[in-house]
């Protein structure tokens, strides 16, 4: 119906007879015979927008909205104050190519070298990308950052998130890596193992901080057998922790990761989200994707440019240090005004809501029946042990909560956040008692 | 321009969250200890800020962006709307097929529709860029040869005018790059073709119209040579938008393709992304799809998603760029099939009477119909009057036009490349043909000025070579603030 073409039928073929051209089938007179479509797609006839907004809406309604949300494992529900809907909402930023003509893009290359400098500041590194796909994705271009001739063995924990794996060993197929697991302890990496695994062609050590259980581990004793066998050590991180908690840059990490959904992104069924990569200046040239720094103009104006092209795709095609062209932009942006928004303490707060709730849950699921698995420090998640999760995670349905996360083997991993209040909580806590009872 | 951090004063903000209302908690281990510098500002402020550098950006609805090979077309208010929708937005990805019945379907329209648009037998949403969705389609054909226990096939051939994405990704899939040479039209030299062929072919990357805009006439040959010396033939999608509904990448030949929505599907670039990436391959590949794909149920009543037996694994944490996936949709409900034809068939026009307008002042890389996008060479412009593809493009900004692609395809050294897209009008193409007209003849009586462009942008030519050489790439707090 609607195709978004401005030209009247008069105007197109006033525009086709300029050229020397009688209809449209011309055009095409490259296109051989043999692969020219001789009928129409097999598609359905357009729709007018209001038709499209009705067939939307209803799709929409099919899925399941949560009023109360205790998910988490690698995407969070955290409130997002609406100037960040308003402003990456801008139609100047939506609609803008990445910045290559830099005289006429300084709004777009100044919020990325401020989104730089944010990530800076939480992971305490020294120079930030200006972004890769989402956590995921950082997590596999920074072991290959790390990965050359004589070092191709990647060493990644158990208590990594499961889908980061996941994809560090897709990217890993491609360059050709080892990929080694490293065995869990008690919800911790085991770090005898890990000492045990380190060789002289271990490439780096990944691992997450807090883990996937939520449990903090001893990240300055990791990156220390990292580099005794002179491998580097990779942090993947939560962003919102970082306000709180020891920083990779403290604890002496080569390269801090992260998925940066929990900075004012919404969960959208899984993206777009936002992977940051951060890492000690040493290791600057090999970041992958794009990095604007700061210059002057021919007027002496400060102004701000894409930088250290050499690494990338478009200048060393094949001898890139990634393929990456399209990055998550508007998502970094939306990461920078959330972060303006909340300012140091305003994420602090999340941070220490986040953690203050979860223990509350943790007890209050404890006092109602759900068991937890482990017994050791953590951020915003945790995991518990039961016969059936499943009836547990239908009877919460019922009352329009999404519970934790089922791992199999009857445990269930428990996020909660500044969203979630003590009478919800104190609400799940019942339900659960109730069905545990049975 | 102030950054937001020049803009921050200790103490304020705005407090958007109600207090903690259970017992507070600190966990038994170790706290940050160095300082946190993040803008302490109030929100009045950061909205000016913000809109302050919005006014220092270009976007498609400032004005006509005929940026080659990136297909900047009108980015629909529908589809941003359907996007934001809460049943779309506030959806956890793990919350389980059950709960997920709208997003699953949303998956499985847009993964038939591009079925049907590229001739393919299935599709992954996954993929969150095009090159992303290159670094995929090449892990398929690695994971195809592996298991036929072709080890032997380690390379791939890409012709001397792609985008640098094809051989980076090649190279990241672990392939050796075989650059092959482009003949007198741009296209692909069948005999270096040929010559390039062996055991040792893993496959071609093409695309096609090519990168400098012209539709290959030998396309079914080069697929065949390809397959004839056993290897697979790999559709880089990003100039579908000259073609859709005229010729499919499958019927040519092709056996992996992916699609850019936020290219030929009017996805907005967000100033370098979000994009979204979808791969579609032939039956043969499809055992190794990574990720997720939605498929109706037996009964045909509920959706589910399924993953491949021998997947190459994910290729990111979830299944897909949903909001992205929902833009295209509604772009595809909007469009139809008659719309989808209708947008190529435009976007070809565009191109070839924008050319025939810019004909009249400037010499094309090759005189002859275009597809959705054409390449001016400035060679003799350079050569006889020092006047460069830069300096051209430059001189664009002040005439409040985003200038075309320069020095791409590498194969033509002055290279200006446009694409006008479907979406614009009759008057915009002839303004911008007469604005091209008013720089030449303004460089032509001063080439030393042609230098100096632009004259009246916020910010003018910037040192690239300076931030390079001294990276500053982060903002530096005063030791005092620590």
């Amino acid at each position: 119906m609607g195709n978004y073409v401005p030209g009247t039928k008069e105007e197109q073929n006033a525009m086709l007879k300029a050229c020397g051209f009688s209809c449209f089938e011309d055009l095409y007179r490259d296109v051989p015979e043999e692969v020219f479509l001789k009928r129409d797609l097999d598609l359905p006839e357009g729709l007018p927008e209001l038709e499209v907004r009705k067939k939307m809406n209803a799709l929409a309604s099919k899925n399941t909205l949560f009023e109360h949300i205790f998910r988490g494992g690698g995407s969070y529900h955290h409130y997002i104050p609406e100037i960040v809907n308003e402003i990456a909402g801008r139609r100047e930023f939506l609609t803008a190519y990445t910045p290559y003509q830099a005289e006429i893009s300084q709004g777009i290359l100044q919020s990325i070298f401020e989104y730089q400098t944010s990530i800076c500041e939480l992971t305490g590194m020294d120079a930030s990308n200006a972004s890769v796909y989402d956590g995921a994705t950082a997590a596999a271009e920074a072991c290959a950052m790390c990965v050359d001739r004589k070092r191709s063995r990647i060493l990644v924990s158990a208590t990594v998130d499961p889908k980061i794996l996941s994809v560090v060993k897709t990217y890993s197929f491609g360059h050709g890596s080892e990929v080694v697991v490293i065995p869990e302890k008690d919800g911790e990496t085991d770090c005898e193992a890990l000492k045990a695994a380190l060789d002289q062609q271990t490439a780096c050590v990944l691992f997450q901080q807090p883990n996937f259980y939520g449990i903090f581990e001893n990240a300055a004793l990791i990156c220390d057998a990292a580099h005794e066998s002179r491998a580097k050590a990779i942090a993947s991180v939560n962003p919102v922790s970082l306000a709180l908690f020891r920083t990779p840059g403290e604890y002496g990490a080569d390269i801090a990761v992260g998925e940066g959904q929990p900075l004012g992104i919404p969960m959208s069924f899984g993206g777009p989200y936002i992977g940051f990569m951060a890492c000690k200046s040493a290791m600057m040239r090999k970041l992958p994707g794009r990095i604007v720094g700061q210059t002057t103009d021919v007027d002496g104006k400060r102004g701000y440019v894409l930088t250290l092209q050499a690494r990338e795709q478009h200048i060393r095609r094949e001898k890139a240090s990634s393929n990456i062209c399209s990055n998550e932009a508007l998502c970094a942006m939306r990461v920078s005004i959330y972060l303006s928004a909340m300012g140091r303490l305003g994420l602090r707060e999340v941070a220490e809501q986040c953690t203050s709730k979860a223990h509350y849950l943790k007890d209050a699921l404890a006092c109602a029946g759900l068991t937890p698995v482990f017994d050791k420090e953590f951020f915003h998640e945790f995991v518990t042990e039961c016969a059936d999760p499943g009836a547990v995670l239908s009877a919460l349905k019922k009352h329009g909560i999404l519970g934790g996360l089922p791992l199999g083997d009857g445990r269930i991993l428990w996020c909660a956040t500044e969203m979630n209040t003590k009478q919800e909580m104190d609400m799940t806590a019942d339900i659960v008692k109730e069905v545990l009872r049975k | 321009m102030k950054l937001i951090f020049e803009r921050s004063s200790a103490g304020r903000g705005t407090s958007y969250l109600p207090a903690c209302d259970v017992p507070s908690v600190t966990p038994n281990t170790e706290l940050r200890e160095i300082a946190l510098h993040l803008p302490e500002v109030p929100e009045t402020e950061i909205d000016r800020h913000y809109t302050e550098l919005s006014h220092q950006v270009y976007g498609v609805n400032t004005g006509f962006y005929p940026l080659g090979s990136c297909t900047m077309k009108y980015n629909p208010m529908i589809n941003e709307a359907a996007a934001s929708l809460p049943g779309f937005a506030e959806i956890h990805p793990l919350a389980g097929d059950e709960n997920t019945q709208g997003a699953l379907e949303v998956m499985k329209l847009l993964e038939d529709s591009l079925k049907e648009i590229t001739g393919m037998d299935a599709v992954t949403l996954q993929p969150a860029a095009g090159a992303h969705g290159e670094f995929t389609g090449l892990l398929l054909i690695k994971a195809w040869h592996k298991a036929k226990g072709n080890d032997k096939r380690t390379k791939i051939i890409v012709p001397d005018s792609a985008h640098g994405t094809n051989p980076a990704s090649a190279a990241m899939a672990g392939f050796e790059v075989v650059s092959i040479p482009s003949d007198e039209n741009g296209c692909v030299d069948i005999d270096a073709l040929k010559a390039a062929v062996g055991e040792d072919t893993a496959g071609l990357m093409l695309t096609n119209p090519n990168t400098v805009g012209i539709f290959d006439k030998n396309i079914t040959e080069i697929t065949k040579i390809i397959h004839d010396a056993g290897g697979v033939n790999y559709y880089d999608g990003a100039n579908l938008n000259a073609v859709m509904g005229v010729a499919r990448p499958g019927d040519m030949g092709f056996d992996v393709v992916h699609v850019n929505l936020h290219k030929t599907f009017s996805t907005p670039h967000g100033g370098g992304g979000p994009g979204s990436g979808p791969v579609g391959c032939k039956e043969f590949l499809k055992e190794f799809l990574p990720g997720i794909q939605a498929e109706c149920t037996e009964d045909g009543t509920a959706f589910r998603s399924v993953r491949e037996e021998h997947s190459i694994g994910d290729m990111r944490s979830f299944g897909s760029n949903f909001s992205v996936v929902v833009k295209a949709l509604a772009y595809v409900l909007s469009l139809g099939k008659t719309g989808i034809r209708e947008t190529s068939e435009n976007a070809v026009l565009n191109a070839n009477y924008l050319m025939h307008l810019l004909k009249k002042n400037y010499e094309c890389a090759y005189d002859r119909t275009c597809m959705h996008e054409f390449v001016l060479d400035l060679a003799h412009l350079k050569e006889e009057h020092g006047i460069s593809a830069l300096d051209v493009a430059k001189a664009l900004l002040d005439a409040g036009i985003h200038p075309p692609t320069m020095y791409f395809p590498l194969i033509v050294h002055e290279a200006l490349m446009f694409e006008p897209t479907e979406t614009e009008t009759k008057e915009t193409l002839e303004a911008c043909a007469l604005a091209m007209e008013n720089i030449l003849k303004e460089a032509l009586a001063n080439p030393e000025g042609a230098h100096a462009k632009p004259e009246h942008t916020m910010i003018r030519r910037l040192d690239e070579v300076g931030a390079a050489r001294n990276p500053v790439i982060r903002y530096t707090f005063d030791s005092e603030e620590k």
